[in-house]
Order: structure tokens, then C-alpha cells, then sequence
């Protein structure tokens, strides 16, 4: 009897997820990515000091890119987290979908950054003074493997949306 | 000829003087102007009050004192002086919603004429998010990628007025994205919120700028430290900012999801 109540409660909770999809994958898409940008400054720029803050061999273009990047993943972080408040109150959330918008968005920031920032624009090396090739084939393929499982968990739950 | 000195010159205490004179003025103003108005209105907050002794206090220690000197002789200082005048206080004091104090501690009729001064479209133009940034970034690449910034330190009535626009194009720029104080021609959030992420990566694009290429006669090491300052220390202030752009947001939106349906379930 417990357990009934508690999982009609649950499913009270959640009763609106299906008319608010795209609002929980486009929440977990960008929580994703401002997550990994996150983790991108905190481990690589100030823990491990591998990434540099400019070295200085960068395009121009490469700086606009990084800064528009930087300043984008603190708004998403930010802006994720109250369209997050706002599902919930909603009665909206869907765990699932929520997911594989974060793994979608975090992979597709880390390919884009790994290929794009780091090798295009040259913005700055994933280390310096070592072979790079193993560090850019782990991230780069760890990338594409959280971009495969995002998209895979988004379309199971995108069947369920009508 | 100019590398062993340092990059400025003595600012004389009269200026700072000047500087610190009408921000004594207004912090005294709204206190007494608090204390007043809750003979007869309701308490005003605390909160309010605090933010706008410390977004003072923000002001003052950047304009004399210790921390003055140093920002004339050392860049990374100039830098902290940079975040608090332009960026910190500004915020504490558009928190402190001084613009609410004033009318409901001055006559109803008086109060009218203010605010009908204020939705003249001059105010409107310059509250608005491009022009606020353009005012208050814009200045900022001017002051540190022209000769601007070492024709500052050597007179006193551009120092003067530099000072005062960093910090008013500061204010304007918060209260553009932030609606703290009664606002006439209220922009929406989306605008608001791309027009901010612009503005926040020029300023940090600005600060890297900096890093690799140190405003005249600023030594490497320093413009170095200061450019990290700029980019850290501005991204605390404007994470701040941003988290309460997105709350008013959320505020906002909240009576059209608690329609008459949503109560029945």
C-alpha cells in the first residue's frame, strides 16, 4: 500500500514531463555543456596547470571564440539551473530526457573544443612538452562515446513525447 | 627612457578629494532619507541598506586611501580598483534600489515630476542593454588599447572624468539588464540575456588582450596578473549578474504556470 502511494506520488510528480520534452532536453543540453566547461577550468586550467591561460599562438579568432564560450558556459550553467527550478515546478522533470541532453551537450562542447579550439584555432594544447596524440584521441573519443549514449537516450525518450 | 619609472604620475589629493566627495553625499543622503521615510512607510529593508554602505565603501577605498595610491603605481591594483568601482559597487548599489527610496521619501507631486523626468526617452536611450554596453565595455577597450590610459594619469581633469564614467556607465549597465527600481520600457529577457553574453565576452576578450599586450609603460609581469584579475574577478561579479537576471526571470514567469488548471490537479 506504501509502496502504491509513494509511486503515485512520484508519478504526480512528474505528470507534465511529456508535454515539456523539449524543454528537458534543451535544460540537460545546456547544463551539459556548461558543466564540462567547468570542469574544463577547473581541472586542466587550475589544478593540473596543462592548459594555459593564452600562449599566445592564437588566432584572433580563436580568442572570440573562447571568450564567447567561457561567458556562455556560466550563463548555461546559470540559465539550466532555473529552467531546471521551472520543470519542477511544472511537475515536468524527466530524468531520462534530462540525461541525454547533458550527455549530448557536454560531449558536443568537448569535440568542439578538442578539435575546433584546440586544434583549428590553436588556442592552447590539451598538455605542453609531451606527445599530444594519445591525449587528443582520449579526448576526442571520450567526446563522440558521451555524444553516441546522448543521442541514443534522446531518442528512446523522444517515442514516448505524444 | 620611461621603462625604470613607473607608469604614472602623482595624483594629487584635491582630485580624489573631488572624486570622493559626492559619493559621501549620497551615502549620507540615504540614510537619513531611509531613517525618514520609516517614520511613515513601511521598514525598508536592511539589505538594501547594507548593499549601499558597502557598495560606498567599494567606491571610496578605490578613489582614496591606501588602495588609491597603490592603483596609481601598480597595474594588478589599478585592476582590483577597476572591479570594484565599475563593476561591484555599481551592482550593490543598483541592489540598494536608491531610485525607490527617493520617490516614496519626497512629497507624491514631487515624486510624479521625478519619474516622468526619468521615461523621457534621453534615459530610456541610455538604459538601453546595447547602448549601457557600448558605454561601459566600449570605454574599456579605449581606455586600455589607446594612449588614453597614460594621458589619464597625467591630468588630473581627464582622471576625473574617467573615474566618474566608469562608474556611472558601470550603474547603467547593471540597471539595463537588472530591474530592481521602477522601470519604464522594460526590454524582455531573451534580448537582455544576448546582449549581456556579448557584452561579458568583450570584457573578458578585453582582459586576455591585456595579458599579451600591456597598456603603455605597464610592466609584463603586471599586466599579466592584472588581465587574470580582470577575467576572474569579473566573472564572479557577472555570474552574480547573471544569476539575477535568470531569477527575475524566474520570479517573473511564475503566475502564468499556476493557472486556475494547474491548481485543480
Amino acid at each position: 500500500m506504501t509502496i502504491l502511494n509513494k509511486y503515485e506520488k512520484n508519478n504526480h510528480k512528474h505528470e507534465n514531463r511529456f508535454q515539456f520534452g523539449q524543454q528537458n532536453m534543451w535544460t540537460g543540453l545546456l547544463f551539459g555543456l556548461g558543466v564540462v566547461a567547468f570542469i574544463d577550468e577547473v581541472i586542466f586550467h587550475q589544478l593540473l596547470h596543462w592548459h594555459h591561460f593564452y600562449d599566445k599562438s592564437t588566432a584572433n579568432i580563436g580568442l572570440v571564440s573562447d571568450g564567447l564560450f567561457h561567458t556562455f558556459s556560466f550563463f548555461a550553467t546559470i540559465g539550466s539551473a532555473f529552467l531546471l527550478a521551472d520543470l519542477h515546478r511544472k511537475h515536468g522533470f524527466w530524468l531520462k530526457r534530462w540525461l541525454g541532453g547533458i550527455l549530448l551537450g557536454a560531449g558536443a562542447f568537448q569535440l568542439y573544443d578538442g578539435i575546433i579550439q584546440h586544434k583549428f584555432m590553436k588556442l592552447h594544447q590539451i598538455r605542453y612538452n609531451v606527445d599530444i596524440l594519445p591525449y587528443d584521441l582520449v579526448w576526442n573519443v571520450l567526446a563522440a562515446i558521451l555524444i553516441v549514449v546522448g543521442i541514443v537516450l534522446l531518442i528512446q525518450t523522444n517515442k514516448h513525447m505524444y | 627612457m620611461h621603462s625604470h619609472e613607473t607608469y604614472t604620475q602623482n595624483i594629487s589629493t584635491i582630485v580624489q578629494l573631488i572624486l570622493v566627495f559626492p559619493f559621501l553625499i549620497s551615502l549620507i543622503s540615504y540614510i537619513v532619507a531611509v531613517i525618514y521615510s520609516n517614520r511613515h512607510k513601511k521598514r525598508w529593508s536592511h539589505f538594501r541598506t547594507i548593499s549601499w554602505i558597502l557598495g560606498h565603501l567599494c567606491v571610496i577605498v578605490t578613489l582614496i586611501g591606501p588602495l588609491a595610491e597603490f592603483t596609481h603605481i601598480n597595474f594588478s591594483a589599478h585592476m582590483i580598483g577597476h572591479l570594484l568601482l565599475g563593476m561591484l559597487a555599481p551592482l550593490l548599489i543598483a541592489l540598494a534600489a536608491p531610485m525607490t527610496l527617493l520617490l516614496r521619501s519626497i512629497p507624491v507631486k514631487r515624486a510624479r515630476l521625478i519619474s516622468s523626468i526619468f521615461k523621457n526617452s534621453y534615459f530610456s536611450f541610455v538604459r538601453n542593454p546595447i547602448v549601457a554596453s557600448i558605454l561601459n565595455v566600449g570605454g574599456l577597450w579605449l581606455l586600455y588599447t589607446t594612449p588614453l590610459f597614460n594621458i589619464m594619469h597625467e591630468n588630473s581633469f581627464l582622471f576625473i572624468l574617467i573615474h566618474v564614467h566608469i562608474f556611472i556607465a558601470g550603474y547603467l549597465f547593471t540597471i539595463a539588464f537588472i530591474y530592481i527600481d521602477p522601470t519604464p520600457h522594460q526590454l524582455s529577457f531573451v534580448f537582455r540575456s544576448i546582449v549581456l553574453l556579448v557584452a561579458v565576452t568583450a570584457h573578458s576578450i578585453l582582459s586576455k588582450h591585456i595579458f599579451a599586450h600591456p597598456p603603455n609603460q605597464v610592466p609584463i609581469e603586471q599586466a599579466e596578473l592584472g588581465g587574470m584579475i580582470m577575467y576572474y574577478g569579473g566573472d564572479a561579479i557577472e555570474i552574480g549578474l547573471v544569476y539575477l537576471l535568470f531569477y527575475q526571470w524566474f520570479k517573473r514567469t511564475r503566475s502564468s504556470i499556476y493557472s486556475p488548471e494547474t491548481f485543480s490537479n
